[in-house]
């Protein structure tokens, strides 16, 4: 196939010759290994003696391309983060592409690209996929789903669940937050501003496999997504009845993210990661866990950032930087620029 | 960051704070009237640190709190005409009218599209010349010379398919009419961004006539603490007047150039507030010679008048006689998930503030 110029056209979905030469030249190239190779209906995998972990997630990011990544990275990233955040070691993916007619297939290259490197990088193997051609303007460019399945050790079961968080557990995170929410809006035609924001959009399931084989003090685990990390610390805070502090001159915000938060009125702790984990770990791990993470080049700005309380069950606190106090709500909706 | 971690500095703060109780000797009442004041406020926990003699006020800052709900009407009905595509910016599209919002009626299919800046609607106006483009122009006089200059810019482009519904307002009136209302206020925090365009003259009525202190002001909590420090001292001192918080970025004259912008394009009209009611000279229309940019003038359209929802106290929390708190809506059947008055909707609205920041 040559991917000059040409588009992708309703026939690329019809299960014909010409689809199977977009599955053969573009998508088996580039994710090629032995299970996929089979081209079998079902995949059939080895799992070995643990417990599976399980999970799926579909892509629609606006635009496609974004500085730091792309929505084939992305599709790969946040399935992975699932399964790493619970624990799991990611073994396989599934990824199944919804096509607008008329994408260029090198854009279609370029995102298969980034999804196949992405997947080596975490160590994932794809096994199965689909491909569906719509009409133009019933999707927009390119919605992927992957699924991912995963192994879990059996000490490292309650780590999704949380039920072990006590007082004084101390929360950690393994950098700086909104990057990816920033640099996706950042790229938005709309949006005048040229920043140099990046998105932090990546696989955690090595960092995360660094900080379980070094320590057993990690109580929990999540990766801040949408709603940002404010939506993941509520959660954990109604769900566990205990309140939980933070503090802002602790949080890790780079100034192209805070610039941007300052001119639009947002709150960095409501803006989506893409490459970011909030651990929660005991008092006495945490500090060790911190070093493990400072090792790994994605979490070389990890930072110690709040504690679990008994006071304010269910609600999350911020002490600020001028010295008062406020409560950090989840996100109502999406966030929206302020007027003035 | 770089002129705002200065600004932002604790233990300056704290010594103005301290500078504070020692010179505050009376019961004194200040209002805010920027939705931007408001949030600074909360956000910096910054009632904490007064003596407990000087109480703050919000009063009716927030451009999108004081949309009427006629103008939430109009923009919905403007939005069902074919062709148009509605562009507003962010926080006014979860704005209840009477029976819907912009968002519910996106959600239905409706062209509304949330933009950055004024000048993004002319530019679709320009790539989409099959299509009416109708900018929802909100704001005081902060936003104001924006959407005068896309105007011009328009006019200038020989646009045919752009319009704008103004409910721009400006300041002083709705300062003044609280005041003759009876509301008890000792002084005003000022918005530093109108004063940027429009400088101080605007005020001088409030401190000679009203003999009340106008302090413009800065949005960091150290310009906060040291704009309130100012009206502390002129009310212990009784001399009352209009001074300058924010002089890194604000003068006396203000922007010429954004003014004569302003004035090119609108006048003053009697105008509606949500909650308050109609205030003579309170709001910004285009004048009759850019009438072709008028969406009003153009498609014709009109609203029944629209009754207040049933217990929401809007009108009293903008003039500053009532908190939150004392509304039985709040944090109840009125939350910013499912707001039932406008104070609750914008980030910068009072209700919306108290909520977020409640502890």
């Amino acid at each position: 196939m040559k991917s000059g110029e040409e588009k992708i056209l309703l026939s690329h979905g019809n299960g014909g010759k010409i689809m199977h030469s977009l599955i053969g030249e573009l998508f088996l190239r580039h994710f090629s290994n032995p299970i996929l190779n089979e081209q079998t209906d079902a995949a059939i995998l080895a799992t070995g003696g643990d417990e599976i972990a399980f999970t799926t997630d579909s892509f629609v990011i606006d635009p496609i391309f974004f500085p730091g990544g792309n929505i084939g990275k992305l599709s790969v990233c946040g399935t992975v983060n699932d399964l790493a955040v619970a624990g799991a070691s990611p073994l396989y993916l599934s990824v199944s592409f919804i096509l607008e007619e008329g994408l260029p297939i090198k854009e279609l290259e370029a995102i298969v690209v980034a999804l196949a490197e992405e997947a080596k990088e975490a160590g994932i193997t794809i096994v199965t996929g689909d491909t569906k051609v719509v009409h133009k303007g019933k999707c927009d460019k390119i919605f992927i789903n992957t699924a991912g399945i995963g192994s879990v050790r059996k000490e490292d079961r309650h780590i999704g669940k949380g039920q072990h968080i006590r007082p004084g557990d101390i929360i950690i995170i393994n950098g700086t937050i909104g990057d990816h929410g920033m640099a996706v809006m950042g790229a938005r035609e709309s949006f005048h501003f040229k920043t140099s924001v990046i998105s932090d959009c990546a696989s955690l399931n090595h960092l995360i496999r660094e900080v379980l084989d070094n320590s057993n003090g990690v109580k929990f685990m999540r990766d801040p997504t949408r709603g940002g990390v404010a939506t993941v610390l509520n959660e954990l805070a109604e769900k566990t009845c205990l309140g939980i502090e933070i503090d802002e001159p602790a949080l890790p915000v780079s100034p192209g993210v805070t610039a941007i938060c300052e001119l639009l009125g947002f709150d960095p702790l409501h803006i989506a990661n893409e490459g970011k984990v909030i651990i929660v770990a005991t008092p006495e791990a945490a500090e060790s866990i911190l070093e493990t993470m400072k090792r790994n080049k994605l979490g070389l700005h990890s930072a110690i950032i709040g504690r679990v309380v008994t006071d304010h069950p269910g609600k999350v606190v911020l002490n600020n930087e001028t010295g008062g106090r406020r409560i950090v709500d989840s996100l109502t909706g999406d966030p929206l620029p302020r007027i003035c | 960051m770089k002129y705002v971690g200065e600004y932002r500095k604790k233990e300056l703060i704290l010594a103005v704070a301290e500078e504070l109780k020692r010179v505050s000797k009376k019961d004194i009442t200040l209002m805010e009237v920027c939705g931007g004041h408001t949030m600074a406020i909360h956000r910096f926990g910054l009632p904490a640190l007064l003596p407990p003699n000087v109480k703050l006020l919000s009063g009716p800052g927030c451009p999108v709190c004081v949309s009427s709900q006629y103008f939430i009407d109009l923009a919905i009905a403007f939005c069902k005409v074919p062709g148009v595509i509605i562009t507003t910016y962010g926080d006014l599209i979860r704005v209840p009218g009477s029976g819907s919002s912009l968002e519910k009626e996106k959600a239905n299919g409706e062209d509304i599209r949330i933009v950055y800046s004024v000048l993004e609607s002319v530019e679709l106006a320009r790539s989409n010349p099959d299509r009416k483009v109708i900018f929802l122009g909100i704001g005081f006089e902060t936003t104001a010379p924006a959407t005068a200059a896309a105007i011009l810019e328009a006019k200038k482009a020989g646009l045919t398919n752009f319009f704008v519904i103004s409910a721009h307002k400006v300041m002083p009136p709705v300062m003044k009419a609280l005041v003759a209302e009876g509301v008890k206020i000792d002084g005003f925090l000022a918005p530093g961004h109108v004063s940027a365009i429009t400088g101080t003259a605007i005020y001088n009525d409030l401190a000679t006539v009203c003999k009340l202190g106008v302090v413009i002001a800065g949005f960091e909590p150290v310009d906060m603490m040291q704009a309130i420090l100012m009206l502390v001292k002129q009310f212990e001192e009784g001399t009352p007047k209009v001074e300058i918080q924010y002089q890194r970025v604000v003068h006396h004259e203000g922007n010429k150039i954004a003014q004569a912008v302003l004035d090119e394009v609108f006048e003053l009209q009697d105008d509606r507030w949500r909650g308050l009611g109609v205030i003579p000279g309170s709001g910004l229309k285009i004048r009759e010679q850019f009438s072709a940019f008028d969406a009003e003038k153009h498609f014709r359209i009109t609203v029944p008048e629209p009754a207040d929802p049933a217990g929401c106290i809007c009108g009293s929390i903008l003039r500053g006689l009532k908190t939150p708190e004392q509304c039985g809506l709040f944090a109840t059947t009125c939350t910013p998930a499912d707001p039932v008055g406008a104070c609750m909707v914008s980030g910068e609205g009072t209700c919306a503030t108290y909520y977020k920041y409640r502890s």
